[in-house]
């Protein structure tokens, strides 16, 4: 505990904006085969700096198989909230779950982020036994801990029962149990966020563990039993208050971003693939009357392409799916990003009008069929997955993995670890900056970025920007 | 002035300074009205945040202080009360100092609920302990005035000074709050949250520990004179 509060904590999204910009980028590494420890690596992103695009420090843990994915910082600008009295945490600890192994690492970033190191380390057993959840996934910095959602519920496949959320204490990461009181019809899980001050939380659908772990299943998906509804509850009494179905051609309803100023009451949510056309959408959510709303508001379409060039999933369908598979919001809440990982495209729309995205800009990198190579002239494999926006929404940040056994499937040529940024413009366009390619250590993979001092999907608050 | 007058005085002015003290302090809640009047884009919204944060502080206190006004008609026992609360206060104050941890219930209770949330605060936090020993002071005051009056009467004394403590208070600790929330909504901005937002957690359990420590003394004082 600090005596005054954290400088990177901010009580509005306006003053996050305006506070320095970031130093370092902190990316989660996974080992595709399981032959390597995972590891966090710490990227110099300081302009100018001799170093600048290379990583400065890797933590390698000690265990191999955890498939590392989502993280997220124990606290963040939400303990600003004058209801939960935190505002002496430090932004300090990076929580990172393994997907696979259901294994959480606390990971201390001080005295300096080159000097990253394991805290703790929280066992399968510990989470399998007091929650009844495995597959720990995305992490949030709450009112009263540290939230986690999984993916799986109990036993070996994580059939048994419903994924959820649970919690964690904030300074002894003690997992404290179950978050849910009344969870209504969900019965799979995969992200979630919230609005505070006006107390409600959004969760989104991927799958059970058996329709991801070995790669995606196709029958499963031309029958539609991957997840298509979004859930809303009331936050502060854990209890489902609202499911809305998008269709069940919309399959997998995955990254959920709201505003970040809580004024505004609504947010988005990419969809993977609509069944029906293989179009990638973005829907807009909203409240209204004390009713949740949500449609479709923007779709991209798949890219033909000869059968020779597809992997035997896509060789049916003679076309390429955009894939939706993250979306970012702006500190702002004025530009959208949307990772279309099969095209090969990060788009960038304007959201100033929530129901209404523009197509701003667009770069072109990777691609199923395009194979689009940076700037530099060096090949990216895959496509745009992983995003993070710079709080002052001046840099765009991506890694190119999706997951171990469904980068197998759509990119069967392999896929070396790839992070670049891009440059957006101050009233959009979007171009990749040519000085900014990561390489990462041979056999690893990049998933999900992190900035120090807070982030576009980090950080949450309980003040207008106004 | 006599020096029962002094010290009469001196309850009165420390009852008003924890008020201050209570309402400077964003734990206990000014920094809610700023967003009131920031979420609702409207002054109105934030004095219309104090009433419950007042109401539910001036609660608290009274739970707290009743007891010891329906204990202190002891008139027999008032030394060993006297001592018992500060002992109390100061116990208090100990186990926040070892455990300055936030009780999680608090994040149960909705944003919108700002009496219950600010009763809840008080209480986890104290507030109204802090008060106990300067209260059973100004009871002990009144009482020396009246001479030994009937139980009943005593009984209306002392719930009439737990009243009217807890009123004093309350309204001093609103008003240094409002005065904070209406500084930041108005000339400081949100920027001073944070940076006004000093850890008083230890400060805190400490002024509990030296409120105790002295009303005990005092006490114990008076008890070798008498």
């Amino acid at each position: 505990m600090t005596i005054r509060p954290d400088p990177t904590f901010h009580a509005s999204p306006k003053l996050a904006m305006e506070a320095p910009p970031e130093n370092f980028a902190y990316t989660l590494l996974l080992s595709p085969d399981f032959s390597k420890s995972d590891a966090l690596a710490v990227i110099d992103v300081k302009p100018g700096s001799p170093t600048y695009s290379q990583i400065v420090h890797t933590v390698t843990m000690p265990n191999k198989g955890d498939e590392f994915h989502h993280f997220g910082w124990n606290a963040c600008s939400s303990s600003l909230s004058p209801l939960s009295g935190h505002a002496f945490l430090e932004r300090r600890y990076l929580i990172i779950p393994g997907i696979r192994s259901s294994r959480i690492y606390i990971v201390d970033t001080k005295p300096d982020p080159t000097q990253a190191k394991i805290h703790k380390i929280i066992e399968p057993e510990e989470i399998f036994k007091k929650t009844g959840y495995s597959r720990p996934h995305t992490i949030h910095c709450g009112p009263d801990g540290i939230y986690v959602s999984t993916l799986g519920g109990g036993g070996k496949d994580g059939t048994d029962g419903p994924p959820g959320v649970f919690i964690m204490d904030c300074q002894t990461f003690e997992v404290l149990g179950r978050w849910e009181i009344d969870r209504g019809p969900q019965t799979l899980h995969y992200d979630f966020w919230w609005n505070l001050p006006r107390d409600y939380m959004v969760t989104s659908e991927w799958a059970l563990p058996p329709q991801f772990e070995n790669g995606i299943v196709p029958e499963d998906l031309l029958s539609n039993k991957y997840g298509h509804r979004v859930h809303f509850w009331d936050l502060s009494a854990r209890r489902n208050v609202q499911t809305i179905d998008l269709g069940a051609n919309h399959q997998m309803a995955l990254e959920v971003r709201p505003a970040h100023d809580p004024v505004r009451e609504y947010g988005f949510l990419g969809v993977v693939v609509d069944t029906t056309n293989l179009e990638g959408s973005i829907w807009t959510w909203w409240r209204e009357g004390g009713k949740f709303h949500i449609e479709k508001t923007a779709t991209i379409p798949p890219e033909a392409a000869p059968k020779e060039q597809l992997p035997p999933l896509l060789q049916g369908f003679g076309a390429v799916p955009p894939l939706v598979t993250d979306i970012d919001l702006s500190m702002d809440d004025r530009f959208l990003y949307v990772s279309c990982w099969g095209t090969g495209e990060m788009r960038q729309y304007d959201v100033s009008d929530p129901r209404k995205p523009k197509l701003s800009g667009s770069v072109h990198i990777g691609g199923i069929v395009r194979r689009t190579p940076h700037p530099n002239g060096k090949t990216y494999a895959g496509g745009p997955q992983m995003v993070e926006i710079s709080r002052d929404g001046k840099r765009v940040y991506w890694t190119n993995s999706l997951y171990s056994t469904w980068d197998n499937q759509f990119y069967p040529e392999g896929m070396p670890g790839a992070e670049v940024m891009a440059n957006a413009g101050a009233n959009g366009g979007l171009e990749l900056a040519g000085d900014y390619w990561v390489s990462f250590p041979q056999g690893y993979r990049a998933h999900q970025i992190r900035l120090d001092g807070g982030d576009c999907s980090t950080d949450s608050f309980c003040y207008p920007s106004a | 002035m006599s020096a029962a007058d002094w010290t009469v005085a001196g309850l009165w002015l420390a009852v008003v300074a924890s008020g201050l003290y209570h309402g400077a302090n964003p734990g206990m809640g000014w920094p809610l009205a700023v967003s009131a009047g920031l979420m609702e884009k409207s002054a109105r919204a934030l004095f219309m945040a104090l009433w419950p944060l007042w109401a539910g502080h001036l609660l608290a206190m009274l739970l707290v202080m009743l007891p010891f006004a329906l204990l202190v008609t002891l008139v027999q026992w008032q030394r060993p009360i006297q001592a018992g609360a500060s002992l109390l206060v100061i116990g208090f104050g100990v186990f926040r100092l070892i455990n300055q941890r936030h009780p999680r219930a608090l994040a149960r209770i909705r944003p919108a609920q700002l009496g219950l949330w600010s009763f809840a605060v008080a209480i986890a936090h104290g507030a109204g302990l802090m008060l106990v020993p300067i209260y059973l002071g100004l009871c002990q005051a009144a009482d020396l005035d009246a001479g030994h009056a009937a139980a009943g009467r005593l009984i209306n004394t002392n719930l009439g000074m737990a009243v009217l403590v807890s009123v004093v208070h309350s309204a001093a600790m609103i008003a240094a709050g409002g005065c904070a929330a209406w500084l930041v909504y108005r000339y400081l901005g949100l920027k001073f949250v944070a940076r006004s937002w000093f850890n008083l957690d230890a400060v805190w359990a400490v002024s509990l520990i030296v409120v105790g420590t002295i009303a005990l003394v005092i006490s114990l004082a008076d008890a070798s004179h008498a």
